[in-house]
């Protein structure tokens, strides 16, 4: 008996009791509570104990099973809609859009104008400006002698929506979500359920922080990019007007924690001995914000004929005084110690290239210098020049930014070298106009690309499709996949259920540490991200033998698609189909269903047959490439 | 060595789709093949505007990524205004000196000229970068082609591995521009070990049927697209095919330097550039250094870099003349604009195009030889700042030699997409510096 209550004891808490010599301890009978010589009692409790614990247990384990199932077998049942039909029954039509309004528009930020849509149409708010594109694409297609592709299929577009504002294709879960909407809502719902994501509100916060900042780490402690991206992410989760964002940036003061866009200037911090370096922040305000490269104006007069600049007009020739004079406003934030950036006075001396001596820079603008306020400070002032409605410049460079992440490339040479005496497509002069007279607003800006036909007109034709066709809009342009989109799009397709911030944790960590690593090595554009690059050998090593695919391919039951999909998907010809709508976001073409048919039923192994397929598709161009 | 690769006839030098495997074209015959190629080939060259078909064209760019200081490396002028902080020591060039930053390398200037009168219209950094690359200015309207494309183009013998090959790749490796994109340079990191992801995940067979189908797969993605959607655009087809040569290919040793001895290792530098210019003495490739970019503590960040920069080229200038490689290979050394002569507020030298250096060696360079000279108190007139410099030169100079050296034709025209033929340099070669 003492011995069994000495082994109890040893097993609560007494690490001691393995390294005892034999029965020599520490314990002795003496310290044991007497409660536990109670034995009948205590034999009794123990056994309702055991009982109720080994129940629970039970309760537990089949709970986690049906759990498990139910989050397996989502999304693998098709809808019990007909694919591509339109649900004409007039009844459940209204109930099928209204759930799906309801879904999106829980949140109050989002500007869900599909209650006042026509059904078929696009919202009333936002038509006028789209058939307004639309009609300026087929002027120009007209007046180039082009003829236009016919539109793309609804997962088309709904999967290049998804790659500019998420970084990745679809889900299973998702698409199965769209086909109970009636298919002419669906690039709609689609598009407003985007737009109140997180996944788009933290993807464009990255995309948006290389174009601001960069990707360089920057001056230890009084740098925060983490800070900064989250700020930005919360701009686009508030659909905050873009001027209000730009107002912010240039005009930021205090601590680089406490207001995180003071990040903006602190990252040029490492360049100016601890100070905002004026000359960095002149150029990527030019850059970012005019869409006009005047870097090569810091040391000399722009005699190439580079840069025009001065009255929009009739321009110059870009000078030196015009960059360092932009410069000059941001000479007014100073550091304060523990206060971080304040307001202080313009204080800049340069050297010009042909001076003798240092002069006194005043700030001015190098261009539509009437629409510079006079009152304010210099940082206030210059940044009310860039939002200015009339600054057409500025609205250009930042509808020509978002239309360049909308289809992966820029409009026309880049998204920063404009020339500001040059007319640029007329659709995005239109957008431009749009712009700023509806106050900036980005989300809708997104909506009128999204929903134009330039975004919706399909990627092949009948005719023989050339550069030109892409450059003119007749067809989408082929535009590959940036890293971080192939790492997106091959997780992504590696499971049923979209990976959000709704996901499990180990699977959101498992998603971050994979994305990271594998963007490192697939090769990251850091800032000029939406420079055009081509593919490597290396990456196509990576893709066919490399470790992400490999793991997320293989048999897993837990994790991937693939044992999921051989569980529970059925038979052959479902399971083609499926990993088709996984992988490629399309449904298979026959002669493609029956040839990985008969592969999954020659297979003797239907797992590895899966994994096969799912192998060639993620190795195809189609997925490689935006189309 | 990959200088004495077989000359496997087709053009798959970087368009991968018709090369013959070292191991196929070892079990069809050699001598045959290379009889039959040869009366084609000199046709050919004569086509492609080669001199001499049969001479091979190796070239190693060094490129030093961010703008090096010419004060500060290979065209110190100590002691006055603007010298800074460098001493200038003499090399074993006679009459040259070079910074005191770069004490190996003085001992293998024997083997280089020095052209110290560079000079271009660039000074931003990415404009400057596709102006030293490829030797023209950017023009909105066509995307020319970096050297390493043009040589590739012009000489496409091949191998299992590419040619063109951008080993710790900066911020804009060459591209194949109007050439094509297949003439882009490939990629590699750190070349400390064995080239990742080439050994097949699963079994031959089931690997091959795995090919077989993405084949399948592609045809359908090309329908209604592009004319020639993977030689034009994707080169995805084009890519898979160079990756699968390359995973059978015995000469992927050639990328892994570390079953080189430890003392040729510890010569190079233990850094991802020495280990680049080892595995550069092995290919023909471009290695990028960065972090010259110095606008502030100038002499602090060219010191760092030069550290960096003086073991792996001293040892890469010396491994390749003890192998008797320079004949064949061509080496340049330099940065896309070289750094103002006076010092700015911060202790920093700015961009500045007017008189910066490029070091060149082998195939034909001319030995212990400088050329051009910058001001060692210059005027600095803004209005005419070449006047600071002596036996001006372009960036396309530059490019003009190099490609005379390497037996092309400089002035030979390419047709272009947007039909103007253009020359492959504008510049004119720099005899003086030729041997």
């Amino acid at each position: 008996m003492a011995e069994l209550v000495f082994r109890e004891i040893g097993k609560v808490g007494c690490y001691k009791t393995n390294q005892c010599s034999g029965w020599k301890s520490w314990y002795t009978l003496k310290d044991v509570p007497p409660a536990l010589f109670a034995s009948p009692v205590n034999k009794l409790m123990k056994s309702a104990k055991t009982a109720i614990g080994a129940t629970m247990r039970w309760v537990w384990f089949c709970l986690l099973l049906v759990l498990a199932f139910a989050y397996l077998a989502a999304g693998l049942s098709p809808s019990d809609e007909p694919r591509g039909k339109l649900v004409a029954d007039g009844n459940r039509l209204e109930t099928k859009l209204g759930e799906s309004i309801d879904a999106v528009s829980q949140n109050a930020s989002l500007e869900s104008q599909a209650s006042e849509a026509d059904l078929r149409g696009l919202p009333v708010s936002i038509k006028p400006a789209v058939e307004a594109i639309n009609r300026l694409r087929l002027d120009k297609l007209q007046q180039h002698q082009l003829p236009s592709a016919g539109p793309a299929d609804w997962m088309t577009i709904c999967r290049r929506m998804s790659l500019a504002l998420i970084g990745n294709g679809l889900s299973l879960e998702e698409i199965r979500q769209l086909e109970r909407v009636p298919e002419a809502m669906r690039v709609r719902v689609h598009l407003d359920r985007l737009l109140v994501d997180s996944r788009y509100h933290n993807y464009w916060g990255e995309r948006w922080t290389r174009f601001l900042v960069g990707t360089e780490g920057g001056q230890f402690v009084v740098y925060r990019r983490r800070r900064f991206r989250i700020w930005l992410t919360e701009i686009f989760s508030a659909n905050r007007p873009y001027d209000q964002m730009v107002e912010d940036l240039i005009t930021a003061e205090g601590l680089w924690t406490d207001k995180p866009q003071v990040n903006f200037l602190t990252a040029t911090f490492d360049s100016n001995d601890g100070q905002a370096d004026p000359i960095r922040l002149a150029a990527r305000t030019s850059r970012a914000f005019l869409g006009l490269r005047i870097d090569c104006l810091q040391c000399h007069n722009d005699f190439l004929g580079n840069v025009n600049l001065g009255d929009v007009a009739d321009p110059r020739e870009g000078m030196q005084t015009d960059f360092h004079q932009l410069a000059a406003f941001f000479t007014s934030a100073k550091t304060s110690g523990l206060q971080g950036v304040k307001e202080g006075d313009v204080d800049y001396e340069y050297k010009y290239l042909d001076a003798d001596e240092e002069v006194s820079v005043e700030p001015a603008v190098p261009f539509y210098p009437e629409l510079l306020p006079v009152d304010g400070t210099p940082r206030q002032r210059l940044a009310a020049w860039v939002t200015h409605p009339k600054n057409r410049q500025a609205a250009r460079a930042a509808v020509s930014h978002v239309w360049a992440l909308m289809f992966g490339q820029a409009m026309g040479e880049s998204v920063d070298n404009l020339p500001l005496d040059e007319t640029m497509d007329p659709m995005i002069e239109s957008l431009a106009d749009d712009f700023v007279t509806h106050g900036f607003n980005i989300r809708r800006l997104i909506r009128l690309i999204a929903l134009s036909d330039a975004f919706g007109v399909d990627s092949r034709a009948s005719f023989e499709v050339t550069p030109e066709h892409e450059r003119q809009n007749a067809v989408f342009p082929l535009v590959r996949l940036r890293s971080e989109q192939v790492a997106g799009s091959i997780i992504q397709a590696a499971r049923i259920k979209k990976t959000d911030r709704e996901s499990s944790l180990i699977l959101q960590l498992q998603t971050f540490g994979d994305t990271n690593d594998f963007v490192t090595r697939y090769g990251d554009m850091g800032e000029e991200e939406l420079t055009s690059d081509n593919i490597t050998i290396t990456q196509r090593l990576m893709m066919m033998n490399g470790k992400l695919v490999r793991e997320l391919v293989k048999s897993n039951p837990v994790l991937n698609a693939t044992s999921h999909i051989n569980m529970f998907a059925g038979d052959d010809a479902n399971v083609v189909e499926i990993v088709f709508l996984c992988v490629l976001n399309r449904y298979p073409t026959d002669a493609e269903r029956d040839l990985f048919t008969s592969r999954l039923g020659e297979a003797n192994n239907r797992e590895d047959a899966i994994e096969d397929l799912y192998w060639v598709l993620l190795n195809s161009s189609e997925l490689a490439w935006n189309h | 060595m990959i200088q004495q690769r077989l000359e496997a006839s087709g053009d798959g030098l970087c368009d991968r789709t018709a090369h013959l495997s070292r191991r196929t074209l070892l079990g069809a015959g050699v001598g045959g093949l290379l009889m039959s190629a040869l009366a084609s080939r000199l046709a050919w060259a004569d086509e492609k505007g080669l001199h001499d078909p049969g001479k091979p064209r190796n070239v190693i760019l060094l490129w030093l990524e961010g703008g090096p200081s010419q004060l500060e490396t290979f065209d110190p002028h100590p002691g006055g205004r603007i010298g800074g902080d460098v001493k200038a020591i003499p090399t074993s060039a006679k009459g040259v000196e070079i910074s005191d930053l770069l004490p190996q390398t003085a001992e293998q200037m024997h083997l280089t000229s020095l052209v110290r009168s560079v000079t271009s219209k660039e000074g931003d950094h990415q404009r400057a970068l596709y102006n030293v690359k490829t030797g023209f200015r950017p023009d909105p309207t066509l995307k020319h082609p970096s050297i390493g494309a043009v040589l590739c183009h012009v000489d496409d013998r091949g191998a299992d591995i590419p040619r063109n090959v951008s080993i710790v790749p900066g911020n804009s490796p060459g591209r194949g521009g109007y050439l094509g994109a297949k003439f882009d340079a490939f990629k590699v990191n750190d070349p400390a070990g064995r080239v990742s992801d080439v050994k097949r995940p699963v079994a031959d067979p089931r690997y091959d049927q795995r090919l077989e189908d993405l084949w399948k797969l592609e045809s359908e993605f090309r329908r209604g697209r592009l004319k020639n959607l993977d030689l034009d655009r994707t080169l995805h087809e084009t890519a898979t095919k160079s990756a699968l040569t390359m995973m059978s290919s015995d000469q992927l040793d050639a990328f892994d330097v570390s079953q080189e001895s430890k003392a040729t290792l510890d010569a190079f530098g233990d850094s991802r550039f020495g280990r680049g210019c080892l595995a550069a003495s092995r290919l023909i490739e471009e290695v990028t250094l960065s972090g010259w970019d110095s606008h502030v503590t100038n002499h602090s960040l060219q010191s760092s870099a030069c550290e960096t920069l003086d073991p792996a080229l001293a040892s890469l200038l010396k491994r390749l003349d003890e192998r008797e490689m320079l004949d064949s290979t061509l080496l340049i050394c330099g940065g896309e604009f070289g750094r103002t002569p006076t010092l700015n507020p911060a202790e920093g030298r700015d961009h500045w195009p007017h008189g910066f250096s490029t070091l060149l060696a082998g195939c034909g360079i001319r030995r212990g030889a400088v050329y051009g000279a910058t001001a060692a108190d210059p005027k600095l007139d803004s209005d005419r700042p070449l006047d600071d410099v002596s036996d001006v030169t372009t960036v396309a100079d530059i490019h003009a030699t190099a490609l005379s050296v390497l037996g092309v034709d400089h002035d030979f025209e390419e047709d272009t997409p947007i039909g103007r033929p253009l020359k492959r340099s504008e510049g004119t070669p720099i005899t003086a510096i030729m041997a």
